[in-house]
C-alpha cells in the first residue's frame, strides 16, 4: 500500500508554514511561551488545558492542530486507526530543568506535580491523542538531528499494517527558547492526487525537503 | 476570611496555570472539581503543594483532601484552622 503526505505544518524562528504557505502571525515574540500562547489564541484553539502544558507539548499541539485542520478529510478517518510517531533531539530537557529548579533547594523543596508530569518527551503524543481522540499506535524517538529516513521507515511500517490508516509524524523539539517543529499527516492512498489540494507522495526525500 | 479567599483565588490561578480565568470568575462556594473549575487529579496534587508552600500545612491524610478541596470556601476554612 502506498501513502501520501496530506498536509504539514512547520513552526520555527517565529514563522509558521502550513502546506507551503506562511501563516501571517499577529505578533513577533521572542519569548517562546508568549509566542505559543499568541498563536493558540490566533487560531482559536479553545482548549483550556493548553495553558497547563509545557512548551514542548504546546508546540507539538499547535503544529499537529494546524496540520490536521489543513488536511482534507483527516477528521473523517477512524480515530482508533490514527497513529502518532514523533521525534526530537532534546527529549524533555527543557522541562527537566524546570523540575530541577523546584527540587534543588532542600529548604524550599516543593516539587510541582504539574511540571513533573511533563518530564518525558512522549507526553506530547498523549496530549495530541487526547485532544483529537486518536487511539492508534504511538512512538517517540530521540535522535541527534531530524532523521527523515527513521520517521519515514517507521510511519511506512505502521501504514502497511491493517490497524493503521493514517499517522501524525514528525519532529517537535524545544530547548530553552530554541524550538523547531515539523508535523505532517500521512495517509494510505491510491495516489489519486488532487491538484487543488496539498498532497505529496510519502517518501524520506519528500519529508526531508518539506522539513528543510 | 474575605481577604484569604481573594488571596487563594490568585494563588490557585497561578499555581494551576488557569490563564483564562480571572479571580472574579471564581465562585468561592462552587465545586473545584468536576463542575466549577473542572480541575483534575494533577491539580489536586498542586493544591496540596500550595497548602504546604504558602501556609505550612502538610496534608498527612489524603482522605481529608476531598472535603478540604471541595471549594475555595472549605479550603480557606481549613487554612484558618490549621495555619502554622
Amino acid at each position: 500500500m502506498n501513502s501520501i503526505i496530506s498536509s504539514y505544518c512547520k513552526i520555527k524562528n517565529n514563522a509558521i508554514w502550513i502546506n507551503g504557505k506562511e501563516l501571517v502571525i499577529d505578533a513577533k515574540e521572542v519569548d517562546l511561551t508568549i509566542f505559543l500562547t499568541g498563536l493558540y489564541r490566533q487560531i482559536n484553539m479553545n482548549y483550556p488545558k493548553f495553558f497547563k502544558m509545557d512548551n514542548l507539548c504546546k508546540l507539538g499541539m499547535l503544529a499537529a492542530e494546524l496540520a490536521i485542520r489543513n488536511s482534507v478529510g483527516f477528521d473523517k478517518l477512524e480515530k482508533d486507526k490514527i497513529a502518532i510517531t514523533l521525534s526530537n533531539n532534546a527529549s524533555s530537557l527543557d522541562t527537566d530543568r524546570n523540575h530541577l529548579k523546584t527540587i534543588i533547594d532542600k529548604i524550599q523543596y516543593f516539587p510541582s506535580p504539574a511540571i513533573f508530569v511533563y518530564t518525558l518527551p512522549n507526553i506530547v503524543i498523549g496530549e495530541v491523542a487526547i485532544k483529537h481522540k486518536f487511539a492508534g499506535e504511538n512512538a517517540f524517538f530521540v535522535s541527534e538531528e531530524f532523521d527523515a529516513e527513521l520517521i519515514h521507515n517507521y510511519v511506512s511500517i505502521l501504514l502497511n499494517n491493517n490497524d493503521t490508516t493514517a499517522v501524525i509524524g514528525g519532529w517537535v523539539n524545544v530547548d530553552g527558547n530554541e524550538y523547531d517543529a515539523f508535523v505532517y499527516c500521512a495517509e494510505k492512498s491510491n495516489f489519486n492526487l488532487d491538484k487543488e489540494e496539498y498532497k505529496q507522495i510519502h517518501s524520506a526525500e519528500a519529508i526531508r525537503q518539506l522539513y528543510n | 476570611m474575605e481577604d484569604l479567599i481573594e488571596t487563594l483565588k490568585k494563588q490557585v490561578i497561578e499555581q494551576l496555570n488557569l490563564a483564562e480565568i480571572r479571580p472574579e470568575d471564581i465562585d468561592p462556594a462552587a465545586p473545584l472539581f468536576g463542575e466549577g473549575l473542572g480541575l483534575d487529579s494533577i491539580d489536586a496534587l498542586e493544591l496540596i503543594v500550595l497548602l504546604e508552600k504558602h501556609y505550612g500545612i502538610k496534608l498527612n491524610d489524603p482522605k481529608e483532601a476531598k472535603e478540604i478541596f471541595a471549594s475555595l470556601q472549605s479550603m480557606s476554612n481549613y487554612i484558618l484552622n490549621n495555619k502554622k
